[in-house]
């Protein structure tokens, strides 16, 4: 194994992405993320790949929909208000069943916003984003280490599944810098996508990529099998096939109260944990890795025996009705935010939860 | 060992090298054996605006990297002094380059150093290498970090395009660590 490395997150992201097998990068600059292309488009040359920057993200995302119809392992990424702008071609990637892998280092929005960290991109990135009735799954790190790990996993799940699939990256997480061991590269085949339009092993005439059904019925029939490999990503991860990638849960078995956080709002909720049971306070945290599918079944679980729980997140509160629907009404699920770029402090999340806890 | 946890902001100008500054010592750290996180504030900042970083150095892997009252402060001018000595802990260091910083209040309740960080490296023939002097400053006041492990490691950190930087920054760092004030 190689040493560990000191490297940047967005840096982490274009190597794993190269050590995924990744040679084909499109994509338009964006703040707080503009070190993944400008990382790609030293290294992707040394290992004979393609990297363009586009026109538009519009642009970036169509040509990332045309490398992915041809097999190859392809990737855009962008910040908040350059991934709306991809929504179209991702809507049409997830309706041609096309694995690719989406960044976004999320800024604060909405519109143009700022360059500052947040995590507002989360009902865009879970529920779609774009029209028509499609999921991509989504992946949240909170480490460098795990940008690296998780970058790997989303080229294998969105191959897995013939889907696209979200790194979901704040930008502080996107600009810090932490010890990195990067993974083995991955050997790719193109000869395991027989569906694919370069696929030279292909069976019969050609291969057709696409989402057009004028016919009512067919489309019916194509959504209904849409929704079926969802239900299947969803029934898969409810296994615990993919239980690394899932969810981490810590101190929860005597909690109290229960904090919910994801990304790097998960890291400043262990330390509000750490000092929470200095004063006393039962509290426990569940970190979401991926976003979606949800990581519904832990929270239903821990609701029977918790009395409260908060959910905090760099946004006026989205995960937050993800936690209300698995939690179902059993116990009281309360919201701390900050927006617009603001990173809340530890502190001011302790004292919200001392006012829960200690009412009086 | 020293400190479990060491939480350190440094601040000053845009093109005073406060983001390398960082790395050299989130460098050293992770060499030491520790857990190590940088971030940088990436404002809409420009070179003249300001500047600033957070490293944490820990024995234990790092929950919130993010850094509200540092352990020590390396400010590198005027108005990294008014905007983070009063986040400073109870107890903790401030290192400052008093070529630029003077005539500031400074708190009783925390150790404060001068470095003629500017002058030292205006001596040397750049004034780019100031946050070398710090650096040693810092390595000088630090519990934990080995100086002697530390300037054997400088090389590696100064990046292959730099190279001809590489003497020049050790200097520095060498002039940073041996000054007394």
């Amino acid at each position: 194994m190689a040493d560990k490395v000191l490297m940047k997150g967005n840096e982490v992201i274009g190597e794993a992405a190269v050590l995924a097998g990744c040679r084909y990068y499109f994509g338009y600059p964006i703040t707080p993320q503009s070190e993944i292309p400008a990382y790609l488009s030293r290294r992707l040359p040394e290992v004979e790949g393609v990297f363009l920057q586009a026109e538009s993200e519009v642009a970036a995302i169509n040509m990332v929909y045309g490398a992915a119809s041809a097999g190859a392992r392809v990737m855009t990424s962008s910040s908040s208000p350059g991934v709306s702008l991809k929504q179209e071609g991702l809507s049409y990637i997830a309706g041609a069943e096309l694995p690719c892998v989406v960044v976004n280092v999320v800024r604060g929005g909405p519109g143009l916003g700022n360059i500052s960290p947040a995590q507002s991109d989360y009902w865009q990135a879970t529920r779609g984003g774009g029209h028509g009735d499609y999921r991509t799954l989504v992946l949240a790190p909170n480490s460098v280490q795990e940008i690296a790990d998780m970058t790997i996993a989303a080229f294998e799940l969105a191959d897995r599944f013939r889907n696209p699939v979200l790194l979901l990256v704040d930008g502080i997480l996107g600009q810090m810098m932490e010890p990195v061991q990067l993974p083995a590269p991955l050997s790719y085949d193109l000869n395991q996508k027989p569906w694919a339009l370069g696929n030279p092993n292909r069976k019969g005439g050609r291969n057709l990529c696409s989402t057009i059904f004028l016919d009512v019925e067919q489309l019916e029939e194509h959504n209904w099998h849409l929704y079926q490999k969802y239900q299947v990503v969803t029934d898969e991860f409810a296994k615990g096939a993919y239980q690394h990638l899932a969810v981490e849960t810590h101190a929860v078995d005597d909690a109290e109260i229960i904090l919910v956080g994801y990304g790097i709002i998960s890291r400043i909720l262990k330390t509000v944990v750490e000092k929470a049971r200095k004063r006393g306070i039962k509290a426990g945290l569940v970190r979401p890795k991926t976003l979606w599918p949800f990581p519904s079944q832990v929270l239903a679980d821990l609701a029977a025996r918790t009395k409260q729980f908060l959910v905090v997140e760099m946004s006026c509160g989205q995960m937050v009705e993800d936690v209300k629907l698995a939690v179902n009404g059993r116990k009281p699920v309360f919201f701390f935010g900050r927006t617009g770029g603001t990173v809340p402090s530890d502190f001011e999340i302790l004292n919200e939860v001392d006012k829960l806890v200690r009412p009086d | 060992m020293g400190k479990d946890v060491e939480e350190i902001i440094m601040a000053g100008f845009g093109g005073q090298g406060i983001l390398f500054l960082g790395k050299i010592l989130a460098e050293v750290g992770m060499a030491a054996g520790r857990h190590v996180s940088w971030i940088p504030s990436y404002g809409p900042e420009m070179r003249g605006g300001t500047a600033n970083c957070a490293v944490v150095i820990s024995t234990a892997p790092i929950a919130s990297p993010i850094v509200q009252e540092p352990d020590t402060l390396l400010a590198m001018n005027r108005p990294s002094v008014a905007r983070f000595q009063p986040k400073v802990k109870k107890g903790g260091t401030l290192i400052y380059n008093s070529s630029l910083i003077e005539g500031e209040t400074w708190r009783d309740d925390l150790q404060v150093f001068a470095v003629p960080a500017s002058q030292i490296a205006d001596e040397l023939g750049n004034a780019k290498v100031a946050n070398l002097v710090m650096a040693g400053a810092y390595v000088r006041h630090c519990p934990f970090l080995d100086y002697q492990k530390v300037l054997a490691d400088l090389p590696r950190l100064i990046p292959a395009k730099k190279a001809e930087m590489a003497e020049i920054n050790r200097a520095a760092f060498v002039r940073g660590y041996e000054y007394q004030g």
